[in-house]
């Protein structure tokens, strides 16, 4: 369970939001909606704990993050805009290596049936400079996949992608969401998940 | 331990990809180097005199030219904050960066030495005081880089600034580096300079990491 209160975020002179409160238990996920500019990304990087907010605090299972620190970033899986993907390597290197850095060996034929999964079969030796805006997006989100961590935190998860490939990233979501998991992501789509919040910003 | 290999093998992985980058810093070290002689003409007693010095400050600009490519890259598509968040100590993944960083700038530099010294009619036991203190010093001046480089990232016109900030810190290293190769030349034995060095590098071990950690931090913020 992810809870935050009194947040409020200052970039600059400018105050983005302030007393914000919010809770996602198992099972639920968190629609975080906004203009351009409103908030957004500030408040899913201070939930990350990648920068620290102005006021509030965020807790997860009822310990402040700051203090569980590696707990907390273990059962936590952030994609941000950036791909965090090397262009110059392979998808299935980037997915195998993004899987070391997080402390789990990841076995090919895994790696492999996951990135087929993703649909870049007949890709998965090519650099991926070479490959497009939306399958580079898929290289980047087979690590939900992967992956094995209680909350996601998934920014404009939606973006570059297919129709196809929208529908099997709902898919995934809602599995993670059935077995017990949590969400929180931005987005400009709306999405049919069940047990979903939505906090405007 | 594992994250920590993984990230030199992805770093090296990388450098292999992008052969150029590491061919430039290579063969700006021998051309710099090699360009003395050339000027100074074939006096052989001038150029073992200056041979220690001139190898060193030549290191010294070669390892420079690869610190903006450091972490830069990393900050650019996002890794940097993958490394952040990852379960793994952010200081152990940068000590395994800064590892990647000396293999390929720092080792190659070492095992040219040598050759180059020859240049600078260097005898053999002058050569091997050489690639010693080498052996020694380039991981400390990555060690020394890594803290700069992370100072600098996302700062405009980091390049110029990252000079300006570390090439004053490199000095002990230079000065003990080479002052190591000729004071044996003059007898005097090299001993007491590699030791320095040494010290030096243990020291930079354990907290030039630590420091290019905190470094990272701010700058991510």
């Amino acid at each position: 369970m992810l809870t935050a209160t009194g947040l409020s975020c200052v970039r600059g002179e400018r105050r983005l939001f302030a007393g914000l409160d919010l809770a996602v238990g198992p099972g639920e996920w968190l629609h975080v909606q906004g203009e351009n500019g409103a908030g957004k990304t500030s408040l899913l990087r201070i939930l990350a704990t990648l920068s620290p907010p102005a006021e509030g605090e965020v807790r997860w299972q009822g310990e402040p993050v700051t203090v569980l620190a590696e707990d907390y970033r273990r059962a936590m899986l952030f994609l941000g805009h950036h791909g965090a993907v090397k262009e110059d390597l392979t998808p299935l290197e980037n997915l195998t290596l993004s899987a070391q850095l997080d402390g789990a060996a990841l076995d090919e034929t895994v790696a492999l049936q996951t990135l087929a999964r993703f649909g870049l079969r007949g890709r998965e030796d090519l650099a991926v400079r070479f490959l497009s805006a939306g399958q580079k997006r898929r290289v980047l989100l087979a690590r939900l996949a992967v992956r094995k961590a209680a909350l996601w935190i998934l920014d404009e998860p939606f973006t570059a992608l297919d129709v196809k490939a929208v529908d099997m990233l709902s898919g995934l979501i809602e599995g993670h969401l059935a077995a017990g998991g949590m969400a929180i992501l931005t987005s400009h789509q709306s999405m049919p998940l069940p047990n979903g919040k939505v906090l405007q910003l | 331990m594992s994250a920590v290999l993984a990230i030199i093998r992805r770093d090296l992985l990388l450098a292999m990809r992008r052969k150029s980058e590491v061919l430039t810093a290579l063969f700006f070290f021998i051309i710099v180097a090699s360009l003395f002689p050339l000027g100074i003409g074939p006096e052989s007693a001038l150029l073992r005199t200056i041979a220690p010095g001139v190898i060193w400050v030549s290191a010294l600009l070669a390892t420079m030219l690869g610190l903006a490519r450091l972490f830069a890259p990393d900050h650019a598509d996002g890794t940097l904050e993958q490394m952040v968040l990852s379960p793994t100590p952010l200081g152990l993944l940068v000590t395994g960066k800064i590892a990647a960083h000396w293999i390929t700038t720092g080792l190659p530099l070492v095992l040219l030495a040598p050759v180059l010294g020859i240049q600078f009619d260097l005898d053999v036991g002058a050569l091997g005081v050489l690639v010693v203190a080498l052996l020694l010093g380039t991981p400390l001046l990555s060690l020394i880089g890594a803290i700069g480089a992370a100072l600098t990232l996302g700062v405009r016109g980091g390049g110029v600034l990252v000079s300006l900030l570390v090439l004053p810190l490199y000095v002990p290293a230079l000065i003990f580096g080479a002052g190591a190769v000729e004071s044996h030349i003059s007898g005097l034995g090299a001993g007491g300079h590699l030791s320095l060095l040494a010290a030096l590098l243990a020291l930079a071990v354990f907290f030039a990491p630590w420091a290019t950690t905190a470094a990272l931090r701010i700058s991510l913020e």
